[in-house]
């Protein structure tokens, strides 16, 4: 999410090749360094409601998760 | 008869003099005009339309990350509800239901509230400021900014809420409009009730009316 712009798709690609996973890495690794927060929705297991889950690092990013979406962190209005 | 006409082309220059100022003007007009189509001024074009597309991909975004229920919520009411995950002791779980929880608006403070009683406990000023520092203070479409304080609070409401600044309702928001939106939410929530008991009503009803029908026979 980019003010000014909305969703902007920053990179895609296939984690099951590994150039492609390297340049998602890469991008996860800017986003996060220009001080974005990186959140992937995701459905509760136990309640079946949908949540998001903060992630910092990609190691953590759920298997399975069709997207990381990055927003800028939240500070005092 | 040389100084006559001397004179004569000094009085036409002078009467001459305001239409070629104007000429000039408008010739330096025309230039700056092609200077900057060719990109000669940095300044971006606006686009009229870019902020309705951006709403429009975000409004996209936010009903593919919440449920069904809460999509229903934001397009009908223009704002979400989020439950608290924190209580004292299991008595604060009215009903089960969470013993606090938020509503989230569109570029206002966040409000926390008792679901069981209505009351108002404090708003909590969030923003998500453009880190880019590419100058200008643009903010996040009202769909974004939704679907921020939804991630957020849902995957990490104590890290937020320790980032916001804390006031007690009415310092942004008016506490006669946020009881209003609960009544609303309320009311909005005994009609989706109605509606989903409706079919099943429906279905019980058409087995005892064949029922009737064979009874009769």
């Amino acid at each position: 999410m980019k003010p000014g712009h909305g969703e902007v798709l920053l990179a895609e690609g296939d984690t099951a090749v590994r150039e492609q996973e390297e340049h998602l890495i890469e991008e996860f690794r800017r986003q996060l360094d220009e001080g974005m927060w990186a959140a992937v929705p995701t459905t509760n297991a136990g309640s079946g409601r949908r949540e998001a889950q903060m992630v910092k690092a990609y190691g953590e990013i759920p298997e399975g998760a069709d997207r990381v979406i990055f927003f800028p962190r939240a500070s005092g209005g | 008869m040389l100084l006559a006409l001397l004179a004569l082309a000094l009085i036409a220059l002078v009467l001459a003099t305001p239409m070629i100022v104007r000429e000039a003007g408008r010739r330096r007009a025309r230039r700056q005009a092609a200077k900057a189509a060719r990109g000669g001024f940095d300044l971006p074009m606006y686009d009229p339309g870019r902020e309705r597309r951006a709403e429009q991909r975000a409004r996209e975004l936010l009903r593919s990350c919440v449920n069904a229920e809460e999509w229903a919520m934001y397009r009908d009411l223009g704002f979400i509800r989020v439950g608290g995950k924190h209580a004292r002791r299991d008595a604060d779980h009215s009903g089960g239901g969470p013993a606090y929880a938020y509503l989230v608006y569109a570029h206002k403070p966040i409000v926390a509230y008792v679901p069981g009683s209505g009351q108002l406990l404090s708003e909590y000023c969030v923003e998500f400021p453009d880190m880019t520092g590419s100058g200008g203070r643009h903010r996040l479409p009202a769909s974004d900014d939704v679907l921020a304080k939804w991630m957020a609070l849902t995957s990490d409401e104590d890290r937020v809420i320790r980032r916001a600044n804390m006031h007690l309702v009415g310092r942004q928001l008016d506490p006669a409009r946020v009881r209003r939106d609960l009544w609303r939410l309320a009311e909005w929530e005994r009609r989706r009730q109605r509606r989903r008991e409706a079919p099943s009503r429906k279905q019980s009803a058409r087995p005892s009316a064949r029922e009737s029908s064979t009874g009769s026979e």
